[in-house]
């Protein structure tokens, strides 16, 4: 596989959310908003790189048997780095994504990626394809957090585009089920898989 | 290239063993460098939000910060803001356990003569979308707050709430589908005049 497919499969042929349909979790929790889906895609993206930078380091270590827990640590430990940072610099995402960061540790894209790629492909290769698969989850949870924004309360990235409440559906749980099921499909329809 | 790793007893108690220590030492290291910042984030957060909430004071509230106990065995912070020695207005960190989800946290301003000045909510884990516009940048709701004459509000049905949603007989207009997150919200302001009271009465 080439670089550059390894970096561009996570977009759209294999992504995360779309076509693997992985870590719904916060796909579907998080999303009521674009700026929280980008947040949390980033945040993702970011544990996703740094586990698989580590996991490709260490692959040879660690024996068969233990790989599975010494991948969790490795992750888990990713994560709370990353919510102790946010939590000392970015105090006001902190405060909208703080209750789903823990949720990173048992999203399994990642665990999926340090196993199905990372323990078997080079660091380099192993960047590119936590690049990849995070960005294209990132753009998923941003698509899908500004359908839901327009619908339910009007607004993209907190700027107002028409008055009222919009339809409440769409902030709800209901409406995340809803919106992603038409992009799956709309992506599918593009794609020209049906 | 190296060999894979057997999986003897050993070796996977050796890496597990090494795996867990780095990641603890990596873990404690990035939190001795975040400890102070998250304070500060924190502390700068409650001084944002006691400055927006009272009116303009020189004196510093965080020290002179006093609890006030309330029913239930719990207890509010107080804050009072002074200017020049003389006492401008009292900011009280409430809260309230009626929220849609866990516990609501909200910086109230009072003026001397019990009016509210200005509402800050802190803390909430209420519906995104519905519940959440009780913060100040989401929707008016918190607005109905703003120079709230509480000493004067008529207790309609005599339950000795005065801060109440139309729905219980009070003044204020609650959120469209988030009943539950106004009423808390309300519940925390009637908590936060009644420590109010306390204050004025041991004055």
């Amino acid at each position: 596989m080439s670089k550059l497919k390894i970096f561009t499969k996570g977009f759209f042929a294999e992504n995360a959310v779309f076509v693997m349909l992985l870590g719904l979790c916060p796909t579907l929790g998080t999303t009521t908003s674009a700026i929280n889906g980008l947040g949390m895609g980033l945040a993702t993206t970011f544990v996703l790189v740094m586990s698989n930078i580590v996991v490709s380091l260490v692959k040879r270590q660690i024996p068969d048997k233990v790989r599975i827990p010494s991948f969790i640590v490795i992750i888990a430990s990713f994560v709370t780095i990353v919510e102790l940072l946010m939590q000392a610099y970015v105090p006001d995402l902190y405060d909208v994504l703080g209750l789903f960061i823990p949720l990173i540790v048992v999203n399994c894209i990642i665990l999926g990626r340090a196993e199905a790629f990372a323990s078997k492909n080079n660091v380099i290769d192993s960047i590119l394809d936590g690049l990849g698969m995070g960005l294209g989850f990132a753009m998923a949870l941003t698509m899908l957090g500004a359908i839901r924004e327009i619908l339910g309360s009007g607004s993209i990235f907190n700027i107002s585009i028409y008055k009222g409440d919009g339809a409440l559906v769409f902030v709800l749980a209901p409406g995340a089920f809803i919106v992603l099921g038409y992009l799956i499909a709309l992506i599918n329809k593009l794609t020209k898989k049906v | 290239m190296a060999k894979q790793r057997e999986s003897t007893f050993a070796n996977m108690v050796i890496v597990l063993f090494l795996v867990s220590a780095i990641a603890a030492t990596a873990l404690a290291f990035v939190y001795q460098k975040t400890k102070d910042p998250i304070a500060k984030a924190k502390l700068e957060k409650k001084k944002k939000a006691i400055k927006n909430v009272v009116n303009d004071f020189d004196n510093n509230p965080i020290e002179d910060m006093f609890k006030i106990p309330v029913e239930g065995g719990d207890s509010v912070e107080c804050y009072p803001a002074e200017k020049d020695g003389k006492i401008v207005g009292y900011a009280i960190k409430t809260f309230s356990k009626k929220g849609f989800s866990g516990l609501i946290s909200v910086m109230i301003g009072f003026d001397p003569d019990g009016h509210i000045h200005k509402t800050a909510v802190l803390e909430h884990h209420e519906t995104p979308g519905l519940g959440d516009k009780m913060q100040r940048s989401k929707s008016t709701f918190s607005n109905q707050f703003d120079n709230m004459d509480v000493p004067n509000i008529p207790d309609k049905d005599n339950d000795g709430i005065v801060v109440e949603v139309t729905k219980d007989q009070g003044t204020v207009d609650a959120i469209t589908a988030a009943t539950i997150s106004s009423r808390a919200f309300c519940d925390a302001t009637e908590r936060a005049y009644n420590a109010f009271k306390k204050i004025k009465k041991s004055d």
